[in-house]
């Protein structure tokens, strides 16, 4: 990205964070994967961002990147992620150094990992968590005291008897108590924004309905913002304010929840959501998108959707669509609407 | 109604505990049901409520320890050899992962030759016939000779499905078919298994925790809850007129992809999660986390009560007093 289109971007006042122009490729035996295409979003202050897509489609490494979190083979190529911190201080999270970014990390910007068994550590008990996550970014606090807050925050996310479960270890704890704990963690230095990759997706559907309603309350409360990460359109439909719906590594379509759910303009958003019932409605045959999601090693020229789209012309084939505005906060990438 | 094909009476199968000689795993515990011909059965439940064990013993790929199974008027509880072999011809299964379910070191040609030479069944030219069999489920002659890792999961799926289906058989279990795959393409292999369905007439046992797709797939809908069926009935009797407090907290629980439904949405929220099968709550299972337990509840076992026809609920709330 030249200089000057990275002057331009700003933060505006009421955002936390502005991503821009972010590729990550990664680098393998088999061929160069392009993993994250020019991706740009912002999330505002308190509200809920959803990125949405099938596997591989980069919505991990795009939380990933922005984090620094992506490892070899991998790299972040270009782009630009400016973050409101605490102190109103505006920074660019991919330019910080590996010190720096640690100071951010697990304090104004949480993460919660797809598999909850994973993100524990089996050898420490979940208060000693609560503890890690505490010292790390403030000394003046003794442990005491940050048990006291691990008591506080668990018995915050349902977790029944919470001065037992915290001298517990992970493999004590039942999938949905380690999920609630790791969201408890997540919380214990009050993120300014929480970044929840898949946080339902190993539950079951009753647990599933209990976190997401833990996690729209305690935002509530809390005030921070949220990108949820997931596959799940129901999820999405139930949490969101604005969406993102990402393919083979690009974002193809982005507006406020109801929008993409009722006037969506892209083909694969439209696609997807015909392709999953919905219980409380008569669905007489589910629409199935045609083909599988393209390899990124060699991702079609173009639009990366036009081998399985519908609407497919000679241009989409050779060039990547624009974004287009549509309406408010409702972009698209497609050439069906370039006006001639 | 049709002619039942599968009927299952006081199903039961428990698996022992390592180091024990009295605690059992109640898996399975009590479970009637019968299946018409031509009909789809969805089995849904949470993980480790006994749906996918349930649909195992019923194909005898586990031993019941007790109960009776009996599939196109024969008992085949005690079957085995030659007749569980013939029996097996006509049940097949298809499994959750595709990733793991299929040999990675035979090819397409020769997963789909076994069960053909198993059976000896008649067939001429073997390739011709698996091109064309493979056309049917959407793949062609150039998959003949791939490996399994060299295919996409959902190919994979297809595979799986037309490896169960290529015997001819008359019913089969689907454990979990698309829960390792992708929305976009979770819809080609449910509009795949119900053009299947059409074809043959196949009966289908459709086992999984999603309501949304058991919905979609389903006549009849079994609620289990730890080992335990609490609801039973036609697909939309079940859905739009839940009674069992179960039912209505699954059904509540379902993220539903339209936000203007959502806002409508009444939620009925339940604390806490299952309990073990291995000491399951005296009475009805459900009561330590049922909002209307009663005291009888806590002490006796539900009666199976038919609310209507071919709707059975097992709830002390739909007890006649």
């Amino acid at each position: 990205m030249e200089s000057n289109t990275r002057d331009r971007v700003v933060l505006n006042d009421n955002e936390v964070l502005r991503v821009e122009g972010l590729e990550v490729k990664f680098y393998t035996y088999a061929g160069v994967v392009h993993a994250v295409s020019n991706v740009s979003f912002f999330v505002r202050e308190s509200e809920t961002v959803a990125l949405v897509g099938e596997t591989g489609c980069g919505k991990t490494i795009t939380t990933r990147a922005i984090t620094k979190l992506i490892e070899s083979p991998g790299r972040v190529e270009s782009g630009i992620a400016l973050f409101r911190r605490r102190n109103r201080q505006v920074v660019d999270l991919l330019k910080l150094s590996d010190e720096e970014i640690r100071k951010i990390r697990g304090d104004e910007i949480a993460y919660i990992f797809q598999d909850p068994s994973a993100a524990l550590d089996p050898l420490y008990t979940v208060g000693y968590h609560f503890v890690e996550t505490v010292k790390n970014h403030r000394n003046n606090i003794n442990k005491k005291n940050i048990i006291q807050l691990a008591i506080k925050l668990l018995r915050e996310v349902a977790i029944p008897s919470p001065e037992v479960r915290v001298k517990n270890y992970p493999h004590e704890l039942s999938g949905g108590m380690k999920q609630r704990s790791v969201i408890a963690i997540s919380l214990s230095n009050m993120p300014k924004l929480l970044i929840a990759d898949e946080p339902t997706t190993n539950l079951d559907v009753t647990i599933q309905a209990q976190i997401l309603e833990l996690l729209y309350e305690l935002q509530k409360k809390y005030g921070m913002s949220m990108i949820l990460i997931t596959h799940n359109l129901g999820v999405v439909a139930e949490t969101a304010n604005r969406v993102y719906v990402m393919y083979a590594g690009k974002i193809v379509e982005e507006g406020v929840c109801e929008t993409i759910f009722y006037s969506s303009t892209h083909p694969y958003t439209q696609l997807l959501l015909r392709a999953v019932p919905n219980p409380l409605k008569k669905v007489e045959k589910l629409e199935s998108i045609p083909g599988t999601v393209p390899s990124l090693i060699n991702p079609p020229p173009g639009c990366r959707f036009h081998p399985r789209c519908p609407f497919a012309m000679d241009i989409c084939r050779k060039e990547e669509p624009p974004k287009i505005k549509i309406g408010n906060d409702h972009y698209v990438f497609c050439w069906l609407y370039v006006k001639k | 109604m049709a002619e039942v094909l599968l009927k299952v009476e006081d199903l039961k199968t428990y698996f022992r505990v390592r180091g024990s000689f009295t605690k059992k795993v109640r898996a399975v515990d009590g479970v009637s049901f019968e299946i018409p011909k031509g009909i789809t059965l969805g089995v849904v439940g949470e993980s480790g409520c006994g749906k996918s064990t349930l649909g195992r013993t019923v194909l005898k790929l586990i031993e019941p320890t007790s109960g009776r199974i009996f599939f196109d008027g024969k008992d085949v509880t005690k079957i085995r050899g030659k007749n569980l072999r013939e029996y097996w011809r006509n049940a097949q299964m298809v499994f959750q992962d595709p990733h793991t379910s299929l040999n990675p070191r035979m090819t397409i040609a020769s997963i789909l030759l076994e069960p053909i030479r198993s059976y000896k069944l008649p067939v001429n030219d073997e390739e011709r016939f698996l091109v064309e069999q493979l056309e049917m489920v959407g793949l062609g002659k150039e998959h003949l000779y791939r490996y399994p890792h060299e295919l996409s999961g959902g190919q994979k799926q297809r595979v799986a499905i037309l490896r169960a289906i290529i015997v001819k058989p008359k019913f089969v279990v689907l454990d979990e078919p698309t829960s390792a795959l992708d929305v976009s393409v979770q819809a080609q292999i449910l509009e795949l298994l119900k053009d299947l369905q059409k074809i043959y007439g196949l009966t289908y046992m459709f086992i999984s925790h999603d309501i949304a797709i058991v919905k979609y797939m389903s006549n009849m809908i079994a609620v289990m809850y730890l080992g335990k069926i609490v609801e039973l009935g036609d697909a939309d009797t079940v859905f739009f007129n839940p009674l069992h407090p179960y039912t209505k907290y699954l059904l509540s629980a379902v993220p539903i992809p339209d936000p203007r439904m959502v806002r409508d949405r009444k939620k009925v929220l339940v604390q806490g999660e299952p309990p073990s099968p291995i000491n399951p709550p005296p009475g009805c299972r459900f009561h330590p986390r049922c909002p209307f337990a009663m005291d009888i509840c806590r002490k006796e076992e539900p009666p199976k009560i038919e609310v209507e026809k071919s709707h059975m609920v097992a709830c002390m709330l739909y007890a006649k007093k």
